[in-house]
């Protein structure tokens, strides 16, 4: 395989609190610690090979949309590398990281937050290549109009004001604004989320087509299975900081591998008749703050044994079908008393 | 089977700027006990406003000025102010989409419950906090008389809104008015939600008004759906019926845009346009401007057609089955 696009190795995120300067001069007389360290990442290594769409998914607080923004160049990794085409980004703090993380670009779920209300959305297009000298502003008017058209919009609308589009409409400025810099890799977190159901078709048909027409490698975070499935080549199942099932959309939609996967598939309700029997995961998502021990799903895992409870499982692919799952049933078993599956 | 909920005509407008916005036109339905009818629409279909009409709670500008709420026979709107009040969490409850909103941040959950109670029921404290550890238990909540001592910030976002439904079924209310109740909570928490509110619908005989965008959802925990565009309701059958033989272009395009219906990487259906400003509306039927199978006469007021229980309002049906 040649150089993937987008390499993260062994990345790892820590958010940490300090206590106020009293409580440090406390903490210091009396020896005790009184800030925290959340964990929002683990050892977080993938790749993204150009032209595909990898899907990040995951409920609220699994830390997939701190990973959108660490490849994005938002957040710098506490520990590991993220290389663009061969090249670290994260750790160089020096000029051209500029220069890399432009070719990174980010499309945010709410695109009434994330566009700004005063300025028409001409000049928004255009200020990222302009600010980085893309883009004369001679060159701006033409070349804003050519993106509204590409990103299904009429050029005239670049001379109006965010608040008299429509959601729909506005998520596409958001794109237009995010291929202005030509990147070569976008990162969109959530963007379908806030749209209605006839408009989510709307934008993720704009979305499949644009990838057509420019080849475009994105990451594609959402907790939707069944638009992740629709528009992703790969699937990235997190869950607490980890990933814990790495696949192609077709292997782990026909067969998902992690006992959480298969639970998420299961609890998820779809468009059907008849009343379904819903399999709900039992349990709470763990706090970060203080994730159990072990494997971090161990205790809300219907298979879980003992060596569970103890010992992280890595990644590893598995032996069918080529995906990566980190769970003990698919290295060695889970120290079970009962296991079968060694007959 | 007796109505629990019967809702006639019920029309409510805001005054606006832009002039009157009529966010409710003429919606008719009526649910059994124990049955579950799924309120369906987009942003800015009428679907909250449904709910909220219903209890009565529209604030000025608006008004509710047509039509009936009858709960177990009686008509919520010709009651006085004050009699209305001691129905609202008694016979009619609400469970609202954001339980961190709905919850007091500084009671205890327990306390909150208890004055729940109290205000439909001249029962002790402990008689009070005895029933609110019984309604938490119902709702599936483990180590019920703890979680009666914590404060709502204390609970993950799945707990709050259950604590939020177990308080709606304090008094066994005959219809329980939930506005989009699980949208907030993640995926595995909204399956165990709709797990409970399936079983409690059938063990308490309670009818439920379930106000929700989500057609997936929808279809697996309702018995009957209404489609709203804006503010009407312009498709109303059983679920099955809706889902799988929808007469409406509307409900067709909405049930076509689900990407889990189509081969992945090939184009979705879409419903061309976007949802019309309740301000502005064409005349005739509001879909026209983005439907399909349009022609003149739907410049016109729709018809209201109805065959075995399946209502439809539109000039050009898809056939029935």
């Amino acid at each position: 395989m040649s150089t993937p696009l987008l390499s993260v190795e062994g990345v790892h995120k820590r958010f940490t609190r300090k206590p106020g300067l009293v409580v440090q001069g406390i903490d210091r007389l009396t020896g005790r610690t009184s800030g925290y360290t959340v964990h929002a990442l683990s050892d977080i290594s993938l790749a993204v090979a150009r032209g595909e769409v990898l899907g990040l998914v995951g409920e609220s607080g699994c830390g997939k949309s701190t990973l959108g923004r660490i490849i994005s160049g938002i957040y710098t990794p506490s520990d590991g590398e993220v290389s663009l085409d061969g090249k670290p980004v994260a750790r160089d703090r020096g000029n051209n990281v500029d220069k890399l993380t432009t070719k990174v670009q980010m499309i945010h779920q709410d695109p009434f937050a994330s566009l700004n209300p005063r300025m028409k959305v001409g000049e928004t297009i255009a200020e990222g290549p302009r600010v980085h000298g893309f883009l004369k502003s001679g060159d701006a008017r033409a070349r804003v109009r050519a993106l509204l058209e590409q990103v299904g919009l009429e050029g005239a609308y670049a001379d109006r004001l965010p608040h008299q589009f429509s959601g729909g409409q506005r998520q596409r400025v958001a794109i237009a604004r995010a291929l202005a810099m030509e990147p070569e890799l976008l990162v969109l977190d959530e963007a379908v989320a806030s749209l209605d159901v006839s408009i989510q078709a709307q934008v993720l048909n704009l979305f499949m087509a644009l990838r057509r027409e420019l080849n475009l490698t994105a990451v594609f975070i959402s907790h939707d299975l069944s638009v992740v499935r629709h528009v992703c080549d790969r699937v990235a199942i997190m869950y607490l900081g980890r990933i814990v099932e790495l696949a192609s959309a077709e292997a782990l939609y026909a067969a998902p591998q992690h006992p959480y996967t298969k639970a998420l598939f299961a609890s998820i309700p779809t468009l059907g008749t008849g009343r379904a029997a819903f399999q709900p995961i039992k349990g709470e998502i763990p706090s970060p703050l203080n994730p159990p021990g072990g494997c971090a799903f161990h205790p809300r895992c219907p298979m879980a044994g003992p060596r569970c409870k103890v010992e992280l499982p890595v990644l590893k692919p598995t032996l069918d079908n080529g995906s990566m799952v980190a769970c003990h049933l698919n290295d060695g078993g889970t120290g079970a008393p009962e296991k079968a599956e060694a007959a | 089977m007796t109505k629990a909920l019967d809702v006639k005509g019920l029309t409510t407008r805001f005054e606006t700027r832009k002039g009157m916005v009529t966010a409710v036109n003429g919606v008719s339905f009526s649910v059994e006990r124990g049955r579950i009818m799924g309120l369906v629409g987009e942003s800015g279909s009428g679907k909250s406003v449904t709910g909220f009409s219903i209890l009565g709670l529209i604030d000025e500008p608006g008004r509710i000025t047509d039509g009936a709420v009858l709960v177990d026979g009686e008509d919520l709107r010709s009651l006085k102010p004050d009699a209305l009040r001691k129905l609202r969490g008694s016979k009619v409850a609400m469970v609202f989409q954001d339980p961190m909103m709905t919850l007091n941040p500084v009671l205890r959950v327990g306390d909150q419950m208890a004055m729940a109670v109290r205000v439909h029921e001249k029962v002790s404290k402990n008689a009070a906090w005895e029933k609110a550890r019984q309604a938490l238990e119902t709702v599936g909540i483990p180590a019920p008389a703890e979680r009666l001592k914590a404060y709502p910030h204390q609970l993950s976002g799945g707990m709050r809104q259950r604590v939020a439904i177990a308080t709606a079924l304090l008094h066994r209310p005959a219809v329980i008015i939930a506005d989009e109740p699980t949208t907030a909570l993640d995926v595995s928490i909204q399956g165990q939600i709709l797990a409970e509110v399936r079983r409690l619908a059938d063990e308490t005989g309670t009818a439920i008004v379930w106000v929700t965008h989500d057609l997936a959802v929808i279809s697996s925990l309702a018995d009957d759906i209404c489609v709203m565009y804006a503010g009407r309701i312009v498709e109303r059958g059983t679920a099955e019926a809706i889902i799988s033989a929808p007469r409406h272009p509307y409900t067709v395009g909405l049930i076509g845009s689900v990407p889990s219906l189509h081969e992945p990487g090939t184009p979705l259906p879409q419903i061309p346009g976007s949802t019309p400003q309740l301000s502005n509306l064409p005349a005739g039927c509001p879909f026209r401007p983005r439907c399909p199978r349009a022609s003149d006469i739907c410049s016109s007021e729709p018809p209201s057609l109805e065959t075995a229980g399946h209502f439809v309002s539109c000039h050009h049906p898809m056939e029935a089955s």
